[in-house]
């Protein structure tokens, strides 16, 4: 056997031991951090196939900002998952069956990595043969993503911002500024203090670093406005909801969400003015070239912008409604 | 030039507005560019219809990149049709909207809500125009959050919207995650995710396992989207609980965006010689749309609240629908397109006539009803109207629909089918007959005094009601609309 394979099937079956252990735990903390670890693992196994966007997306996303608005969730709600009232069978049938008729279509699959799969053959090559001359960027998931697809990422910011402000509709419909908040810090821990202090640059340094190099290698918009985010609820963490809504208002932050989609969606209006069809970023530069690239960078920032926003407003406004919480009870 | 654009324009319009309306301070001012957006909608709608009926089907490439490998938008007779009907009852909802909305949600909360409405229009929207299949589930899950939270807010008058939402997401996510899975395997399969080079590249795999499963996963999945029964446990409560004005809306929009998208991956995409096609037309559709037809209507009857009473109807009249396309004929497509038009007219008109009365009793339970004839005459007469239609009286839209459903199953010998539709309709006789006989038999309770509904809500509730009946009259152009639809799915059109 391969070294590949042992790979794959040892995170395979760490995959399976962690759902499986989800299912089992009625300790609903210890549920949310081992959905962060089948979150690290699948982005692990996603390495593994060489989709490191997409492993930089769910180590982001599933590792990181998720389990943070998880544990928000549970200070609201509860820590204890309570026993079912009703049977389990017919949910375990369905579910049983489901498996069964995906085992199924696996039967008449291409072999992986076959490179005659149709996937290999039809659209794809194009995208590899004529990214460099076309967009003239060395990442061809970026320039999929971004551009030949652009419409599909700006419906994906347009799910983020509706998930956005759903949050904010249901939590409180608007942000409570600070007078009045039950105000709560961790910032009498000194190491806390430190290392954070040490840390929120770099990570920063970092999101922008992501931002802005993901026409380059993996990384782009999502992944850095989920780690720029996850910088600024760090500050908010140690140091207070209300020293951060003083660096960014809660209001201010609500408008940044919208700015990202109004971005992205501008940009592609551009088009208009010199008869090319929506999103069609050519027209922003002396050539096709120049043009494409503007137009992913500008693009890009509107994703990273509205994405770090309803990360930000969402954790607001779960934080916003926390009760304090003392160190002994965590 | 703008002509070009059009296409993309219906989507863009409203996706661009939803952000620009939280920049509203007022609630009224987002309800002012929301109202100016659906009519631009309805107006661009009208167009596209009017070239596709011109021109034949449009194609509008976004970022001008060709097809398969950027991502096409496609009009022809059947998604232009949806459109139209998601944008004009938005036009005629909003008005009835601002006023009924300012009654059920709190002040605070009501630019952020015109913003989510803003985002399910513009979802429903662009699930119906796109020509990509991954496109439409991206905008799929548009429409889907942003419903959710649009249910969850009828919370203010009862908290059980909450967990009607709740339920609503959990099923509509395993609804989307089915479907998306179906289109992942489909792309795995042809390599394409563009529905008209997907339609050219099925036929010619032929006969293979990993397609068929895809086909059970998008059938499923947008089973459950379009709450085919035993898949409709989520509407009830979703409709009963939602503020008014979002239970019009998407009674009369959102289930019927999902009935065109399984017509169009059934008919355009797999088509009629897909392996597994003619048996699940056969013997799930078919069955599973007779038994929606009785057990829902049955169910219907002994509901107390009758907004509840009204989504189990729901539930049967989407059996008319899939009983329709089951039939796999033109007559039989006809009527199921005709009934998503019909269908929508006489249940926004219903559910906004129940919303008049939510909005002065707090409610709409049958005891509610009691005397309204007498209490809110203008708002009982149209419930009435409404519900004549639904019962499929002459002269109405539900008319039309029966008839042509009824004719396409004579025509495919079923004539066994045909007698159920009408058994059917004797069902909705009851259960609209109780109301009436509680609104007109019964006196109202004491000191209950007459006073109708604002003019904000009779107007377009009225309105409904006219297009009930001048559609019922003069049937030629949505006929012609659908059968020309019709013709386009099964890939016969001229």
């Amino acid at each position: 056997m391969s070294i590949a394979a042992v790979i794959d099937i040892s995170l395979l079956v760490f995959l399976g031991l962690t759902a499986f252990a989800i299912l089992k735990l009625r300790a609903l903390f210890a549920v949310v951090m081992l959905s962060s670890v089948f979150s690290l693992v699948s982005a692990a196994l996603l390495v593994h196939l060489d989709a490191v966007d997409v492993a930089f997306t769910e180590a982001a996303v599933g590792a990181g900002i998720s389990t943070v608005l998880m544990l928000a969730t549970l200070a609201l709600t509860s820590r204890r998952e309570k026993a079912p009232t009703r049977s389990q069978a017919l949910p375990l049938i369905v579910v049983f069956l489901t498996g069964l008729a995906l085992v199924y279509g696996t039967l008449d699959m291409p072999r992986f990595g076959d490179p005659q799969a149709p996937i290999q053959v039809h659209v794809a090559p194009k995208y590899i043969a004529d990214t460099q001359s076309e967009i003239g960027i060395p990442n061809i998931v970026t320039a999929v993503l971004a551009s030949y697809r652009g419409f599909d990422t700006l419906g994906e910011v347009t799910v983020i911002f509706t998930a956005g402000i759903g949050v904010l509709l249901l939590l409180a419909g608007f942000i409570r500024e600070p007078e009045g908040l039950r105000v709560q810090t961790m910032d009498h821990h000194l190491v806390l203090r430190v290392v954070t202090k040490m840390l929120i640059g770099p990570i920063m340094l970092f999101a922008l670093y992501v931002q802005f190099h993901g026409d380059f290698g993996p990384g782009g918009g999502f992944q850095a406005g989920l780690i720029f985010a996850s910088a600024f609820i760090i500050y908010a963490l140690v140091f207070g909801l209300e020293n951060a809504r003083k660096a960014v208002p809660g209001r201010a932050v609500r408008l940044l969400v919208a700015c990202g989609v109004l971005l992205y969606g501008g940009v592609g209006f551009v088009s208009f003015l010199f008869g090319k069809n929506y999103l069609n970023y050519s027209v922003l530069g002396v050539d096709q070239v120049a043009g494409q690239h503007l137009g992913i960078l500008l693009v890009e920032f509107g994703v990273g912008l509205t994405v770090a926003a309803v990360m930000v407003s969402t954790f607001y406004a779960f934080a916003g409604q926390n009760q304090p919480i003392s160190d002994e009870d965590w | 030039m703008i002509a070009a654009h059009l296409p993309i324009l219906q989507v863009v319009v409203p996706l661009i507005a939803a952000p620009l309306s939280v920049f509203c301070r007022r609630g009224s001012t987002a309800w002012a560019l929301t109202f100016g957006v659906s009519i631009a909608a309805l107006a661009i709608s009208m167009a596209l219809l009017g070239q596709v009926l011109d021109r034949g089907t449009l194609s509008y490439e976004l970022g001008d990149w060709a097809a398969p490998w950027g991502i096409e938008y496609r009009v022809d007779a059947a998604n232009a049709l949806v459109l139209l009907i998601i944008s004009g009852i938005s036009t005629v909802v909003l008005p009835y909207a601002r006023v009924s909305i300012a009654h059920e949600i709190e002040p605070h909360n009501q630019t952020l809500f015109y913003t989510c409405y803003l985002l399910c229009l513009t979802g429903l929207l662009g699930m119906v125009i796109t020509g990509d299949a991954f496109n439409a589930f991206v905008f799929l899950e548009i429409s889907s959050l942003s419903t959710y939270v649009l249910v969850a807010m009828g919370a203010k008058r009862d908290r059980r919207a909450l967990t009607a939402a709740y339920t609503y997401l959990v099923m509509g996510t395993i609804g989307a995650t089915f479907f998306v899975i179906g289109v992942g395997l489909l792309y795995m399969m042809t390599g394409t995710l563009n529905m008209a080079d997907l339609a050219e590249r099925i036929p010619a795999i032929g006969a293979n396992r990993t397609l068929v499963v895809a086909f059970a996963f998008i059938v499923t999945g947008l089973g459950l989207k379009l709450a085919l029964f035993p898949m409709h446990l989520w509407l009830p409560n979703a409709y009963a609980f939602a503020p008014s004005a979002v239970t019009v809306f998407l009674a009369a929009t959102a289930t019927k965006a999902a009935v065109y998208l399984l017509l169009r991956f059934l008919f355009t995409i797999f088509g009629t010689t897909f392996p597994t096609f003619e048996p699940t037309l056969t013997y799930l559709l078919l069955p599973l749309a007779v038994i929606a037809m009785f057990a829902a209507s049955t169910v219907a009857i002994f509901q107390v609240d009758i907004k509840r009473m009204l989504a189990y109807s729901s539930i049967a009249q989407l059996g008319y629908m899939v009983l329709g396309m089951s039939f796999a004929t033109v007559t039989g497509l006809t009527s199921t397109i005709l009934h998503l038009f019909n269908h929508a007219l006489m249940k926004g008109a219903l559910f906004m006539a129940l919303g008049a009365v939510v909005m002065r009793f707090g409610d709409a339970t049958i005891d509610t009803m009691r005397g309204l004839g007498r209490v809110m005459p203008w708002t009982m007469a149209a419930f009435v109207a409404g519900g004549l239609s639904l019962i499929g009286m002459p002269l109405t839209v539900g008319f039309i629909s029966k008839w042509y459903l009824v004719a396409a199953a004579l025509e495919s010998g079923l004539w066994p089918i045909a007698v159920l539709v009408v058994a059917s309709s004797l069902l909705a006789v009851i259960y609209i007959w109780r109301v009436v006989e509680a609104a007109y038999f019964d006196d109202p309770p004491e000191g209950v005094t007459a006073g109708e509904a604002p003019p904000a809500l009779l107007i377009p509730t009225w309105t409904l009601i006219g297009a009930n009946i001048y559609f019922g009259i003069d049937a030629s152009l949505t006929t012609r609309v659908a059968g020309e639809a019709a013709r386009v799915l099964l890939g016969t059109a001229s």
